[in-house]
């Protein structure tokens, strides 16, 4: 069956893949940018798995929360903090997104209601109950989406939190991102039950697996989950089986799995699957292809450019914003 | 003024919480029904409903995080972990988030959170309900630890820490409950700044606070009947550390006896000591004395926790020695 496309499709399409170039690039540079030691610390990378993000958060609101975990480059950015403040964040200038405090693991951004990198597996969970709480009891019509590994699913506090979002109803979307490795433990050799949307479905959170290699399946799931958590009927979950390509921080021996294994994962790079569907279905055309890589290499150079430009705080300013100083 | 007991003067902060800013919610284990595992929040969910005075699972972490999360969100709770030992189970919340969203977050955001426990031994209630971590949680940038021991201070350093922009611990110590004090009937702000005289003297300072005021003012009384005026200074407030007011005393009465129930090593007492001896060495007239928990988990039998806890006459003692040392 041939189906013209509609503008709006089409325009969807460039906007999918635009997302998931932007962070894959994004990144790219950031690995040149820490092999160069302009970045430092602790650096996570979800080059494989940007379909997970490009397939949830732009269905979110201007009012909606995210909570995310310290690999978040790609929730922030495609949360709407700009790639200049993401990138300066980085590098630690007193431009980046947490005033170059927080680094790769710590992007917030107040504007957007991003509520950080959090880099305390599972530490989270309990915070998005939280904002959910208030969004409750403050009659505010907002959902607080959850970005986790399946890591954390071992930890106390998913349960706790799960229990308690649905003892109280709240608006929570839990995503949890499945990469089948808590760095470099392999789920099945951490849990008894590794059915994650189970676990889920134990406490009366509506749970569903989904193909986080296909940004348009993680995008159906997603707007489905948004709809009944924003009808009231409390948190959901979504298992998100999804592959990191790189090591669980900038370099690990990789000894936990096989080349084979990233190989055949890289096969599903949700990337070029996108694309060669696109192109099959003619939403998108080569020309879109290279203007896509033409602008998101503008953006990624101008970002680079401004955090390079950027400042340092002084260090007299250390102790800045360790109190909020004023009564409220 | 009226005659009150220090639960009640908590309770009356709380509810005056509760009246006065619609942010403001109760939540932790038994708050609700049960009325509080030490009966502080009877009557008030009847009084506020359950959406104000929320009783949560035994899920320490999580509630405590919910309650950050929710700080985050514009509201103002209040959480009760029923004591300070359970709160190791929420330590992570506390220490690496709530301690920390503001200064990472570049002040972007800010987390209005007070966490109320009850603290402390003598109550035969064996090591793992009779800690003291007053310390520990007083380690913690981001954080204000405060620990009222008085009725008066039950109820308006609860008060003044609702209104702060940043997590407060408040750590009620669990032998002051049935304390009695007078309460002033229109009780005005108290500050959580400062530490406090609580009797003046002018020839050794006697520096503590929570549970073990009552001993070192019942040890300064002692002190006086043999001539020995001993000034109490109660820290009140245990981050940020009021040292001025702790070394104006000293600077005047040239020794110092510091009193914590916590362990002795790496402790409170520790830090107090330090500071005198960093700032007011050359003032004093004999070393500083320690007067601190013995490096034990306390024992349940009753001679045997008496006897890892500071005493009144341990107090005696070493403010003896210091004077007697001049």
């Amino acid at each position: 069956m041939t189906v013209t496309p509609s503008a709006e499709d089409r325009e969807h399409a460039l906007e999918l893949l635009r997302a998931m170039v932007l962070v894959r690039r994004f990144e790219e540079r950031c690995v040149e940018l820490y092999s160069a030691t302009e970045i430092r610390g602790f650096l996570h990378l979800s080059i494989g798995q940007e379909a997970v993000a490009a397939g949830i958060l732009p269905l979110l609101g201007r009012d909606d929360a995210v909570v995310a975990t310290y690999r978040e480059h790609a929730h922030a950015i495609l949360r709407g903090v700009s790639t200049r403040a993401v990138m300066a964040e980085l590098m630690g200038r007193a431009e980046g997104c947490s005033g170059g405090r927080g680094g790769s693991m710590h992007l917030f951004d107040a504007g957007t209601h991003f509520y950080g990198g959090n880099a305390i597996v599972g530490g989270g969970l309990p915070l998005a109950v939280g904002l959910a709480l208030a969004d409750a009891m403050q009659g505010r019509d907002r959902v607080t989406a959850c970005f986790f590994g399946e890591g954390a699913v071992a930890e106390g506090e998913f349960h706790e939190s799960l229990n308690l979002a649905a003892l109280w109803d709240l608006p929570v979307l839990f995503c949890c991102e499945n990469n089948l490795y808590a760095m470099g433990t392999a789920l099945s050799r951490s849990e008894s039950e590794t059915d994650v949307a189970l676990k889920a479905a134990s406490y009366q959170v509506a749970a569903w697996p989904v193909d986080g290699m296909d940004v348009l399946a993680v995008e159906r799931a997603a707007r489905h989950a948004l709809t009944a958590v924003r009808a009231g009927g409390g948190p959901c979950l979504l298992e998100l089986r999804t592959y990191r390509f790189r090591a669980h921080s900038m370099y690990d021996p990789e000894r936990y799995r096989s080349k084979e294994e990233v190989d055949r994962w890289r096969e599903r790079d949700p990337i070029p699957a996108f694309t060669s569907l696109a192109l099959e279905r003619g939403l998108l055309d080569e020309d879109d292809l290279a203007s896509v890589e033409a602008d998101v290499a503008e953006e990624v150079d101008d970002a680079v450019a401004f955090a390079r430009a950027g400042t340092d705080e002084p260090v007299d300013e250390v102790l800045r914003h360790v109190y909020r100083g004023d009564t409220t | 003024m009226s005659s009150t007991t220090y639960r009640e003067a908590v309770r009356e902060a709380l509810r005056e919480v509760l009246s006065s800013d619609e942010r403001a919610f109760l939540m932790g284990e038994d708050v609700g029904r049960y009325g509080g595992c030490y009966a502080v929040s009877l009557g008030l969910l009847e009084e506020f409903g359950p959406e104000r005075v929320r009783d949560t699972p035994l899920s320490e972490s999580a509630f405590v995080g919910a309650g950050i999360g929710a700080a985050l969100g514009g509201m103002r709770p209040v959480v009760e972990v029923m004591t300070v030992n359970f709160s190791l189970l929420a330590l992570d919340q506390i220490v690496n988030t709530a301690a920390t969203i503001s200064h990472m977050s570049g002040g972007q955001f800010h987390v209005p959170i007070v966490i109320r426990m009850t603290t402390g031994a003598g109550r035969q209630l064996a090591a793992q309900h009779s800690h003291s971590f007053d310390a520990w949680y007083a380690h913690v940038p981001g954080l204000k630890v405060v620990a009222p021991a008085t009725v008066e201070d039950a109820r308006g350093m609860l008060v003044t820490a609702c209104a702060d922009p940043n997590p407060v611990i408040v750590l009620e110590h669990g032998s002051l409950y049935n304390e009695t004090g007078e309460l002033p009937d229109a009780p005005g702000p108290v500050d959580i700044t400062r530490a406090a005289v609580r009797r003046p003297g002018t020839d050794v300072t006697l520096v503590t606070h929570g549970g073990s005021l009552g001993k070192a003012l019942a040890a300064a009384d002692e002190l006086s009947a043999d001539g020995i005026e001993a000034e109490v200074v109660d820290l009140r407030v245990l981050r940020p550390l009021d040292g001025e007011t702790v070394l104006r005393s000293v600077t005047t009465t040239h020794r110092a006896v510091v009193i914590d129930e916590g362990w002795r090593s790496v402790g409170l007492s520790a830090e107090v000591a330090a500071r005198i001896a960093e700032e007011a060495f050359w003032d004093l007239d004999a070393p500083v004395e320690r007067v601190a928990g013995l490096e034990v988990p306390v024992p349940y039998a009753r001679h045997l926790e008496e006897a890892v806890l500071p005493q009144v006459a341990d107090i005696v003692a070493a403010a003896r020695r210091t004077v007697h040392r001049g």
